[in-house]
């Protein structure tokens, strides 16, 4: 294993960190709702009445934050060097994955692992090891 | 007043996001390829983030009802089962094969990544998939535990 100082980024990541989970805290104490956001992305298909105002306000909160955060901030760069057809294929998996398997990297592995729930617990280690598993793949063994 | 603090907790959650650099998916990368140049950053958000949580959880679980007044919706499911690995581990592969989670998805959807768009879009097609087919099923069998 070799750390990679120059793009360790300890304080950025710690802070977003905290900010990520007072907004899962404000959400639970509040809202009384797990922020876990491929369930509340996929309960939307559920169609059920009165159960879609605040499913639609937290995505809407999400995905203006980027342009809240350009109003005081230059926005980070984002690298993505994935092809389309390769994005649409893992959409498409992490979509009926994260349904199938009840969660996320927020459902299961902030708010989950915060309850020490058993179940998240298991979820986190399998998606993170597949994910460790994959970018080996790809990277060092098919790719180069 | 309730859709008031989702959009703001779901705005929070955003910007940590990003202040966190999990919106950039070749950092994510960087961190789930451990064999390669590690970028451990990554496992400071989870920790940043689960220390924060972990007291505002052990509040909820001691009320019957939010701050607001609304019932507390804790998963209540206890079983591993089959579903929940294999889910998890399908999310791991198409996690690992773009560095794209789905709250990062919609903050790159957001900003306006055409990359962004591509895969929301695939992975609301994949959302959507799953409740047809879960509806199909729940016909015959009824449905089980709360999520997550």
């Amino acid at each position: 294993m070799l750390i990679d100082w120059s793009h360790f980024t300890p304080w950025s990541a710690l802070a977003g960190g905290m900010t990520i989970g007072i907004a899962a805290a404000l959400f639970v104490l509040l809202n009384g709702r797990i922020a876990g956001i491929s369930g509340i992305v996929g309960g939307l298909f559920r169609l059920q009445t009165g159960d879609m105002g605040w499913r639609i306000a937290f995505v809407a909160g999400l995905v203006a934050a980027p342009l809240v955060w350009q109003l005081f901030h230059r926005l980070p760069d984002l690298h993505i060097n994935t092809g389309y057809g390769m994005l649409a294929l893992a959409g498409l998996i992490v979509g009926v994955g994260t349904r199938y398997g009840s969660g996320c990297t927020s459902g299961h592995g902030i708010c989950g692992m915060s309850r020490l729930s058993p179940r998240s617990i298991i979820a986190t280690l399998v998606f993170m090891c597949t994910g460790f598993v994959t970018v080996y793949m790809m990277r060092h063994v098919f790719g180069g | 007043m309730v859709n008031i603090t989702a959009l703001l907790a779901g705005l929070i959650f955003g910007l940590g996001l990003i202040l966190a650099g999990m919106a950039d998916p070749a950092k994510v990368l960087a961190f789930l390829d451990i064999t390669g140049a590690w970028d451990p950053s990554l496992a400071l958000v989870m920790g940043g983030a689960i220390a924060v949580g972990s007291i505002a959880f052990a509040v909820a679980g001691r009320r019957s009802r939010s701050y607001l007044g609304l019932p507390m919706h804790l998963p209540t499911a206890r079983v591993i089962d089959k579903r929940l690995v294999l889910g998890s581990l399908a999310f791991g592969i198409g996690w690992g094969m773009a560095g794209i989670c789905p709250g990062p998805a919609l903050v790159l959807l957001g900003a306006g990544s055409r990359e962004g768009i591509v895969f929301v879009a695939a992975m609301l097609l994949g959302m959507g998939g799953f409740e047809i087919l879960e509806r199909s099923k729940s016909v015959e069998r009824p449905k089980m535990g709360r999520h997550v």
